[in-house]
């Protein structure tokens, strides 16, 4: 196919099997590879990977949660469960994510034939593969698995002094910070990237304004993973100078201060909800014009919304601080600012809808995960709206009716669009189409599942149980509703097993997908599927927002239209 | 407390919505700790409020909502559709001015109905007669302290009921002796941290009888979940009979004597008070008038004469991850420093 001679590997995935070589130097070239699709490949394996860890997690913690007084797990061993589900979804399931995607499309996107800095790409990945394998190593230290090793067991945000020496003896909160560290520097390094990539590598013609929204979306959160994930890792470093040092930053026994680790986590804390939510918008933005068939409205519009929302989301770190008694003039300052994310996130709301308007939307698994995803992000932004109110936080904060929005958010938000863009671009990784039917089934049920949990947690929530609790006394009134909430959750179970038999059986009997199975409009969808190593044969050259809307509708060109 | 003009208002304007939310306290029965049941004014406050929220937000999701569900139905691909692809819209600048402003102006709404209850509750000032009361986090149970009477009590806090005759707030000082604990009793207030080397305060003025529950809601280790909290809401009458009874030291009883020697001689009064004894620890709570206490480690249980030999035999059997340990007492020693507990009326 290709007539170039450019300087790849050579292990092309498009040569057929026995070209490639034995399975050990297939292997080989997997591990030492630098190529961005490969790279971005072994994101996604990895979070998939840890995503079923986490969700099997999850599960358990639901099993012991389904009857007052359970003694499915001890109450040691249950904080251990519900700190790895918290920690590992977040840095070792969405973050990955993110930036599988970002590493796979981006360059695919703006025209370029890999990321700006290969090496520094590949590294990063070990970096936060090693910090993901850390933090589990945890689970055979100590008493081993079956009194579940020395893994942390301090709650995801890990509030000083509890992780001081004192309170928490042994190696668990250590391998916490070190974990989080080494990924941390992983994710800065990508951060780097992904940011010097989409400004330095544009192909020709493609300004800024008229890069892809997945793009410019993954462009602002990379900045604000810069902003967010520094704190985190200083917060750590103190951490560890405190319990190995002789440092008392957050020893409060020697007159150091709880409120600052509580400050220091949350100024990472926040953004990072909007480091792994834009990511979905993202993907969002991809999916919904192509399945109905239009141009995304109000371009402009979603690109100064963004960028709004990265702005506002450094300055309402304290919402999640309401009831550790800050003034009231605090207390109000951070219920505005939290309220005022909702202008921008309400405009991208508006402009998906705008863009439904007047299309001819086909409802194929990845649109449906979009829709899924515009229903529960609605109610998740109204429920945060509720949160922001700080005097209804003093009742709801730690609450389950906090768990059940930031679940809204992470799942019903972020994992629906995950879902959509694995659906998505799998045939362009791939060269094969996921199974629709057990798509749909996976949607069906994934949907029924999630609702049936997390709807039912706001209500106990508004009942008054606290989060983190291994257990409830049966005289409170919430028997039946966790009851449900359990559920719910296996139900969820079934649905991911469901996806992932689909994604494993669909890479060898998927439907051959072509070039542009979709019928889409960015320049990824003019090469091959799977792509050639080199990516482009020639620069391509861009007009207009929609290269292969131009190519296709040569007398009705996207660039007469865009200002 | 008064009720403003605004507050009837919005109470009037969202009667259909609050009886929708009250349905819920349906799941409310017995001793649920409801935010959706407020007894005093800070969580009443703070129940007006959310029904307004609940409303605005609400009309918003009908409004989105039903939008996004008009546009799903009415634009799905038909076979009946023309050839090739549908109109190309870009954009509107004047429609999405109008969905920028709006959000905006619920925005400024909804901030200023939250600014105004904030200050009214965290800003509230406290009155002359108000009860004083420093609650002290440990992990994981509750030390009350009543500086006007000189009574340390633990897990269960008694507080007089509030009228119109006669309102009677209780103010609460609230510290930690090691973690952060977080004290919350839905039915009364919204919750407040108890930070280690930060001191916070919170209020109120509970206007029915009762027993209200709550429990720890910031994560403070192992035992977290059964660190339990108990408020009783008395006449002033009883109020008065408890606190006088708790001032009085602990009675002695001959008949126990040999339990009270084992409390004294093994590591029981390391830890624990009992006044008028030699018993003077700190670390764990105030032993002088248990028999005065429904529930033994912070709530977990019942305060029976079994289940407090079985407590002190071995904690773990409870609450695994307590801080008390299991002393390692013959059966002779626990029947006795058992007997010499339940005197302690």
């Amino acid at each position: 196919m290709s007539v170039y001679s450019l300087p790849v590997s050579q292990i092309d995935p498009s040569t057929s099997a026995s070209e490639r070589g034995t399975f050990l130097e297939r292997l080989h070239g997997w591990v030492v590879t630098v190529d961005h699709k490969r790279l971005g490949i072994l994101y996604i394996l990895y979070s998939t990977f840890f995503l079923l860890v986490a969700g099997a997690e999850a599960l358990i913690i639901r099993v012991q949660l389904a009857n007052p007084y359970n003694h499915v797990l001890s109450a040691q061993v249950y904080n251990r469960f519900f700190t790895m589900h918290g920690t590992t979804m977040v840095f070792l399931v969405g973050m990955p994510f993110l930036f599988g995607f970002a590493n796979f499309i981006v360059p695919l996107q703006i025209g370029a034939r890999d990321m700006a800095f290969p090496r520094l790409n590949a590294f990063s990945f070990w970096l936060m593969a090693f910090g993901g394998f850390l933090l589990y190593y945890s689970f055979l230290g100590g008493a081993g698995l079956y009194g579940v090793g020395n893994a942390p067991d301090v709650g995801w945000f890990a509030y000083a002094p509890l992780t001081e020496r004192s309170f928490s003896p042994g190696h668990a909160t250590d391998y916490w910070a070190l974990a989080l560290i080494v990924s941390g520097f992983g994710t800065l390094g990508t951060a780097i990237n992904i940011v010097a990539t989409i400004i330095s590598m544009r192909c020709k013609g493609m300004t800024l304004m008229r890069m892809p929204l997945f793009t410019w979306l993954l462009l602002i959160v990379s900045m604000l993973t810069l902003v967010t994930i520094t704190p985190l890792t200083a917060a750590q470093f103190m951490l560890l100078i405190d319990r190995y040092l002789g440092g008392h930053f957050f020893d409060t026994q020697a007159g150091g201060s709880s409120l600052i680790w509580i400050h220091f986590f949350w100024i990472f804390g926040h953004p990072e909800v909007y480091v792994l939510v834009l990511p979905a918008f993202a993907i969002a933005n991809e999916i919904i014009p192509v399945f109905c068939r239009k141009a995304i409205f109000g371009y402009p519009a979603m690109v100064a919304a963004s960028i709004c929302i990265m702005f506002v989301s450094v300055s309402v770190w304290a919402h999640h601080m309401f009831t550790v008694g800050m003034t009231s003039v605090s207390n109000a300052f951070f219920t505005l600012s939290t309220m005022l994310v909702g202008v921008p996130t309400g405009i991208k709301i508006f402009n998906w809808i705008a863009t439904l308007w007047g299309g001819r939307i086909r409802f194929t698994t990845p649109m449906l995960f979009c829709i899924g995803f515009l229903f529960q992000f609605l109610l998740a932004g109204l429920t945060g709206i509720m949160l922001s109110v700080s005097p209804w936080d003093w009742q709801l904060h730690n609450s389950y009716f906090v768990i059940a929005h930031f679940h809204y958010v992470l799942v019903g938000a972020v994992v629906f669009c995950i879902f959509a863009g694995i659906y998505y671009w799998y045939p362009k990784a791939t060269g094969r189409l996921m199974n629709e039917t057990l798509g749909k089934w996976h949607f069906c049920l994934f949907t029924i599942g999630f609702h049936i949990t997390f709807d039912t947690m706001h209500f106990l929530g508004l009942l008054g149980m606290p989060r983190s609790i291994y257990t409830y006394q049966p005289d409170r009134g919430w028997n039946s509703l966790n009851l449900i909430v359990s559920v719910g959750g296996l139900i969820q179970g079934v649905a991911v097993l469901i996806f992932a038999y689909n994604f494993i059986v669909s890479y060898w009997r998927g439907e051959v997908a072509g070039d542009d199975p979709w019928d889409a409009w960015t320049l990824e969808w003019t090469i091959s599927s799977p792509p050639p190593v080199y990516n482009f044969e020639e620069e391509p050259e861009v007009h207009s927002r929609r290269p292969l809307w131009d190519l296709k509708h040569p007398g009705d060109p996207d660039w007469e239209y865009e200002s | 407390m008064q009720m403003g003009h605004a507050q009837c208002l919005i109470r009037g304007g969202s009667a259909s919505l609050w009886f929708l939310l009250m349905s819920l306290t349906l799941f409310a029965q017995g001793k649920t700790p409801s935010t959706l049941a407020p007894a005093s004014t800070p969580a009443h406050q703070i129940f007006d409020l959310s029904v307004f929220v609940v409303a605005i937000t609400g009309g918003i999701f009908l409004v989105v909502g039903g939008l996004l569900a008009v546009a799903l139905y009415r634009f799905r691909a038909k076979k009946t559709d023309p050839l090739g692809e549908p109109p190309q819209i870009y954009g509107s600048t004047q429609i999405e001015l109008a969905w920028t402003v709006i959000p905006v102006l619920i925005v400024v709404v909804l901030f200023l109905a939250t600014a105004r209850i904030i200050f009214a509750i965290q800003d509230a000032p406290k009155p002359k007669t108000a009860l004083d009361v420093t609650v002290i986090g440990h992990q994981f149970w509750w030390e009350f302290r009543y500086p006007k009477y000189g009574v340390v009590t633990a897990n269960e806090l008694h507080i007089p009921v509030s009228s119109d005759a006669a309102p009677a707030a209780t103010f609460l000082k609230l510290a930690s002796a090691d973690v952060n604990h977080s004290f919350w009793i839905p039915q009364l207030a919204g919750k407040t941290d108890l930070i280690a080397n930060h001191v916070n305060t919170m209020w109120m003025d509970p206007q029915k009888l009762g027993l209200y529950l709550g429990q720890c809601a910031q994560f403070c280790g192992s035992q977290h979940a059964m660190m339990l909290l108990r408020v009783y809401v008395d006449t002033p009458e009883q109020f008065d009979t408890w606190i006088k009874n708790q001032q009085l030291p602990a009675l002695e009883d001959s008949a126990v004597e040999a339990g009270r020697m084992v409390f004294e001689k093994q590591a029981c009064m390391n830890c624990h008070t009992v006044s008028g004894t030699v018993a003077t620890g700190h670390f764990g709570p105030d032993l002088t008038h248990l028999m005065s206490r429904a529930t033994l480690a912070s709530g977990a249980i019942d305060n029976t004469p079994a289940n407090l030999r079985q407590w002190i035999k071995s904690p773990d059997t409870f609450k695994r991850g307590a801080l008390m340990p299991a002393m390692q007492l013959t059966d002779e020693q626990l029947d006795q420093v058992t007997a010499y507990l339940d005197t302690l009326k």
